[in-house]
């Protein structure tokens, strides 16, 4: 079992965890802000950024 | 185990503080008062305590002998019955305005003139996230108002970091219908009340004393408050605006809120970019003392408008003096405030 590891949430910048074993496009969840963050990069050093989301019609 | 009694008990903030007494392991309540309900069972005006327990309302003049006094007594009260309360119990925790602000001039601008003003300084201020360490010391407590509460909470972080024009704070609250009280009057009758936005008290309200006490320990704080009554029973509401005087990213203003509220049990920070509920929502928080605070930044100028929600009658008031309560006695704060709310509601 690979090691987690912690990367920064590009929208809150809390600590997020990662799973050792993550792949790339698999989707986390920050356990601060709620948003959804996708893996972009494993190596050299994890990276995420906030996952595309599908619009929302807010009535504006 | 402490013996704590309820003076004025038959209103909606009476009501939420016996039941929230009535669940806390480490107090019985031994005498909870109403002039005009006097010998009848308190499930007379709080039915949701059927089942939980048999007391009755009694005189005022028969509370005596506790250990802790909860007034939940009209606003000037308080004051005016001092010397008749002040032998009654060890510790006092007021829900009334009457102490929650130091300098009896600015009381008196906003309530008239203070009847004892001498007692001011003997009282702390209730609000925990504020006033902690005062709180474990104090045998008076006074606490805050539940929308200067809910304005407070949202704002204090960003006045302590200094990061905001000090002079150029809007905040508009949204309250339900409970905030006034259990009387009925010409304005609370169903058919005039139902379905209203009613601006209640766009200036001038009596809060801005207080919210402005508060965010005054760090420096100059001038703040703008409307309230505005809307067709909800329980729930404050805060959309406060606030102009940043220096540019900020919104992963800075989370570090902010984070850094300040990391360790309070009841500030939890709502701001997810999805779904429903994405910014604070006064319904989830029914029945529970927690304050939810979020925020969005405008993309296009300095506005940061921060959102905070409570529920006006727990977080607002019975619920912030049973956690002054359990800071007084040193039990665990968060005692008997568990409750999580409830979803759907």
């Amino acid at each position: 079992m690979s090691v987690a590891v912690a990367t920064e949430c590009p929208v809150c910048a809390g600590m997020v965890g990662v799973p050792g074993d993550a792949m790339m496009g698999e989707l986390l969840d920050c356990d601060e802000c709620g948003s959804e963050l996708e893996v972009t990069q494993l190596t050299p050093a994890i990276e995420v950024r906030e996952a595309p989301m599908s619009a929302e019609d807010w009535g504006e | 185990m402490i013996r704590a009694s309820i003076l004025g008990g038959s209103g909606y903030g009476g009501g939420e503080l016996l039941r929230l007494l009535l669940a806390h392991p480490e107090v019985t309540v031994s005498a909870i008062s109403s002039r005009s309900l006097a010998g009848k069972p308190v499930t007379r005006a709080h039915p949701n305590l059927r089942g939980a327990t048999d007391l009755r309302f009694c005189d005022p003049d028969e509370v005596t002998g506790c250990d802790l006094l909860f007034l939940a007594l009209p606003h000037g009260e308080a004051s005016s019955q001092w010397d008749s309360l002040s032998s009654r119990a060890e510790r006092f925790i007021d829900m009334s305005a009457d102490f929650r602000l130091d300098d009896p001039e600015i009381y008196s601008q906003h309530y008239g003139p203070h009847k004892r003003p001498d007692l001011l300084p003997t009282f702390t201020y209730g609000l925990a996230e504020v006033n902690r360490e005062e709180i474990r010391t104090s045998t008076r407590v006074s606490t805050g108002g539940c929308n200067a509460t809910v304005s407070i909470l949202a704002l204090l972080p960003l006045y302590e970091a200094d990061v905001v024009h000090r002079d150029r704070t809007v905040i508009d609250v949204k309250v339900g219908s409970s905030e006034a009280g259990a009387q009925s009057n010409e304005g609370s009758h169903h058919p005039v009340r139902s379905g209203v936005v009613r601006p209640y008290k766009a200036t001038g309200h009596r809060h801005t004393a207080e919210i402005e006490a508060v965010l005054g320990r760090s420096g100059a704080a001038r703040v703008h408050l409307s309230v505005s009554a809307i067709d909800m029973v329980r729930g404050a509401a805060a959309l406060s605006h606030v102009f940043l005087s220096e540019r900020l990213t919104e992963k800075d203003i989370w570090k902010i809120l984070r850094s300040r509220y990391a360790d309070e049990p009841f500030v939890r920070l709502v701001s997810e970019r999805s779904g429903p509920y994405r910014l604070p929502e006064p319904k989830l928080l029914a029945g529970t003392n927690f304050c939810d605070i979020g925020f969005e930044l405008d993309a296009a100028s300095e506005r940061l408008v921060v959102v905070s929600a409570i529920d006006n009658l727990v977080r607002g008031s019975a619920g912030q003096a049973i956690q002054a309560m359990n800071i007084m006695m040193g039990w665990d704060e968060r005692t008997g405030l568990g409750f999580p709310g409830l979803h759907p509601i």
